[in-house]
């Protein structure tokens, strides 16, 4: 009964969202105001069907309801309750009711937060957003039904995927799908602005906490799944290139694009087609994402059994949405003439210029995403690109990226110098060869990983040089500085904060670029050196577990003789899954890791394969992004981003005669 | 500033934006393109990739082929299977600790360059998180050496797949499609 609610209130969702389309566009295209302002209580009704669909499916998880096959598929009665739960989740039908709850959520936030909105364009964001709705919970209903029932039901489910039952992976689809619906919403910021033939500073001043919201929750979320993968895969690496992390990536990339060129709309109103273009790539990347994971066209070591039906069917979305949306932009961007001139030297060219080298490394990674699908499709050659590919072939262009990074904030609007700019940055040019040196005396002949510190200094630097030139450190009392810090804007905070937690994350993957592992065979009290410690292992026995059991190895790390840490990796057994999965063990004092993994015992000579890995600095990756995430958040705080609203309705007299 | 002038900048830029990273592309691409590559394809001879060259080698594991020599090459742990596509077989060693979903009579897929002794070096065999996952460089290899034709139904089961003599022609499933 529980999972019948659930399915009619699905296609409930469904009809409203498609109400939710239709008459809030249809009253902007009027003019009428009692069809627009249907759209907030339509937005609440479509939140409040899915969320209760959702809860019923997390009953059914809750109870272990083997009546249902997405939980005989997906769970397991032994399983422990908290991955009952996320297991609802856990899975492709799961994960999407997820993607269209937070979807109908953003919808709600719009319409609640949204009073200022000139209100045809409020109609039709939330018109977008219905539409949006209508063809994901569409794909739920035809392909994807979660509601299924199976009878005569099973003894019980077949358990989740053990590498998912995991916190952090618990946590990353949500984050992620944060992030893409994030976009979705700029996505139809840019199409009503486009409907209505007008972009202007309120609208940027709209999109631009968005874009902010889905980029921290879309940094967060890679940097969480990145973690998993670290942590749960046991390889050792944290980027793999493969297809599924590059289907996040891209979103991000072209994100970063977006938040960089919305902050010019908003200041000075240019690049406001370039913005509403970012703006609809952002979010069919997203949806590209989205294909790329469920659909299986791509070989990746992250796969899972998919369906074709279901890749067709989001493929038909992507063209849909995205067919629609360049049409729409071919037909009506003429219309959107840029008021703000300025000079290539200025703060708008650093912006521009930062534009250019972030879609060219998103195009890059498209390319080499993408690539083996078209081989396929069109030589019928099997290929693959993997990471040597990447490194290569970003890496030049990375490299003025982060140069140019340092400048940008440094510069003023509409005009600038270079060389007043290029004078303030000298302390972090020091500091950064001064790293880079530093770095190249202590590691030996290691160029790479010496010329990443270098950047990661410099980064850092020129983020601190511009809190510091803001608040005019040094140059005045300090209390004066102090006072002035005080009275900075946020958005100022936030931009040098998330700067300088790139400037982290590089520092973390040069870092990675000295790690050092080892493989050997032990049996126990054998001992081996690596990275100047001495481990030792001490035994091998079973622990039992909920719903696995577990062969786990102790080892001691030892240094001059003395303990430093016992490490406990295991090797867990599923017996419903029938599968393996590998615990990492993992020391770390947040300037390095200790990370060792213990693989197949040999009955005969009694020995285990171990793998132990020193991996410096591989802390800061995830602290790094986690910094960039907090910069994002403390720029969505400013004062401006929220208090903008009342400003609105002076500047677009246009949106008050109408209501 | 003009606005022409200014588009024209920004079209400069664009320009050689654009342009770098295809420059780039074009030569990463040329050494860092993997092609997969089944056993039949490097036993007939056409295909074979050279000593230098990596590729990726897919196939099933063979059953009971899995040899485990932790002694070998000092402490260095090594792994010994063959990969078949039902036609041909290749030998693979492997220093490392296997994913955790490697199986005997499975699909894999590794990554490595072929010694001129014909032995397969993997640097890597790539892991999979679920169980029924196929790669679907694979499936094609198995269905180009006849293994298994898509028209007569789906895959067998991992389980059956198993069982079968890679070697000897199935009765069920006669012929060879080719490619």
């Amino acid at each position: 009964m529980i999972a019948e609610l659930g399915h009619f209130a699905l296609a409930l969702a469904l009809i409203l969202a498609f109400a939710q389309t239709a008459l809030p566009l249809l009253g902007a295209e009027k003019r009428d105001a009692r069809l627009m302002s249907s759209a907030a209580p339509l937005a609440i009704g479509q939140f409040i069907a899915i969320a209760a669909s959702f809860a019923c499916l997390m009953w059914a998880y809750a109870i272990n309801d083997t009546t249902v096959l997405n939980v005989v598929q997906n769970s397991h009665s032994a399983k422990p309750m908290l991955y009952k739960i996320t297991g609802t989740w856990g899975n492709h039908e799961g994960s999407l009711i997820l993607w269209v709850m937070i979807l109908a959520l953003c919808g709600l936030a719009v319409s609640a937060f949204g009073r200022g909105l000139p209100s045809t364009l409020k109609a039709r964001v939330l018109g977008v957003l219905g539409l949006i709705g209508v063809g994901f919970i569409a794909f739920i209903l035809k392909t994807s039904n979660p509601f299924e029932r199976v009878w005569p039901p099973p003894p019980d489910g077949q358990g989740l995927n053990p590498v998912l039952q995991d916190i952090g992976l618990a946590m990353h689809p949500p984050l992620l799908y944060l992030g893409y619906v994030g976009y979705a919403v700029t996505f139809a910021f840019a199409i009503a602005a486009l409907i209505e033939g007008r972009v202007d500073a309120a609208w940027g001043r709209w999109v631009r906490p968005w874009s902010l919201a889905a980029w921290s929750f879309l940094t967060g979320g890679i940097a969480l799944g990145s973690w998993w993968a670290y942590y749960e895969l046991g390889w050792g690496g944290y980027w793999f290139w493969d297809p599924v992390e590059n289907a996040s990536l891209l979103p991000w990339l072209i994100g970063t694009a977006l938040l960089h060129s919305a902050i010019v709309v908003e200041k000075r109103e240019a690049l406001k087609t370039w913005t509403v273009l970012l703006a609809i790539i952002a979010f069919g990347m997203s949806l590209l994402g989205t294909f790329l994971v469920r659909s299986g066209v791509l070989n990746s070591v992250h796969s899972f059994a998919n369906d074709p039906e279901r890749g067709l069917f989001i493929l038909a979305l992507l063209m849909f949405y995205m067919g629609g949306a360049f049409l729409l932009f071919a037909w009506r961007a003429q219309a959107m003439a840029p008021t703000g001139i300025f000079a290539p030297v200025s703060r708008e060219g650093a912006i521009v210029l930062n534009n250019l080298l972030v879609c060219s490394i998103s195009a890059v990674v498209f390319v080499g995403t993408l690539w083996p699908m078209f081989a396929d499709a069109l030589f019928g050659a099997k290929v693959s690109v993997g990471p040597p590919f990447f490194n290569l072939a970003t890496f030049p262009l990375v490299v003025p990226l982060l140069l140019a990074m340092a400048a940008g904030p440094l510069m003023p609007w509409k005009r600038a110098q270079l060389w007043p700019v290029v004078q303030r940055l000298w302390a972090a040019a020091l500091i950064g060869f001064g790293a880079f040196f530093l770095a190249l005396l202590l590691t030996g002949e290691h160029v790479m990983p010496a010329v990443g510190f270098g950047f990661a200094a410099w980064v850092i630097g020129a983020a601190i040089t511009d809190i510091a030139d803001r608040t005019a450190l040094f140059r005045t009392r300090l209390g004066n500085s102090w006072a002035r810090a005080r009275n900075l804007p946020r958005a100022a905070w936030g931009a040098a904060i998330a700067h300088a937690g790139i400037g982290i994350v590089a520092a973390g993957m040069a870092g990675m670029g000295l790690a050092q592992e080892k493989l050997v065979a032990m049996a126990p009290g054998d001992t081996t050196e690596m990275a100047g410690y001495t481990w030792r292992l001490d035994g091998v026995r079973d622990t039992p577990g909920p719903n696995f059991t577990a062969r786990r190895a102790t080892i001691t790390v030892l240094r001059d003789g003395e303990v430093l840490h016992v490490m406990q990796p295991s090797r867990r057994w599923f017996p419903i899954a029938r599968q393996n999965t590998t615990e990492v063990a993992i020391r770390t004092n947040l300037l390095y890791d200790l990370y060792a993994v213990i693989g197949e015992e040999d009955s005969a000579t009694g020995k285990a394969v171990i793998r132990i890995h020193y991996n410096l600095l591989a802390p800061w990756l995830w602290i790094g992004a986690f910094i960039m995430a907090i910069g994002g958040a403390l720029s969505l705080s400013d004062r401006r981003v929220r208090v903008s609203a009342p400003n609105r309705k002076a500047a677009l007299p246009q949106g008050a005669a109408t209501t | 500033m003009t606005r022409k002038k200014r588009r024209m900048w920004i079209l400069l830029l664009c320009a050689i934006g654009l342009g770098s990273a295809t420059a780039l592309t074009l030569t990463a691409f040329q050494d860092n393109l993997v092609f997969f590559r089944s056993p039949s394809d490097i036993m007939t001879g056409e295909q074979r990739p050279t000593p230098d060259r990596a590729f990726r080698l897919g196939g099933l594991v063979e059953a009971g082929s899995v040899q485990r020599d932790p002694t070998v090459a000092g402490q260095r742990p090594v792994v010994h299977f063959r990969v078949t596509d039902g036609a041909n077989v290749i030998p693979v060693t492997y220093q490392g600790v296997l994913p955790d979903l490697f199986r005997e009579g499975q699909g894999v897929v590794t990554l490595g360059k072929l010694g001129v002794d014909g032995v397969f070096r993997a640097s890597e065999v790539l892991a999979r998180h679920d169980e029924t996952y196929m790669p679907p460089e694979v499936a094609d290899a198995l269905k180009r050496a006849g293994h298994w034709q898509p028209d007569q139904g789906p895959a067998p089961a991992p389980a059956i797949w198993n069982t079968l003599d890679p070697r000897t022609q199935q009765p069920t499933m006669p012929g060879r499609t080719g490619s």
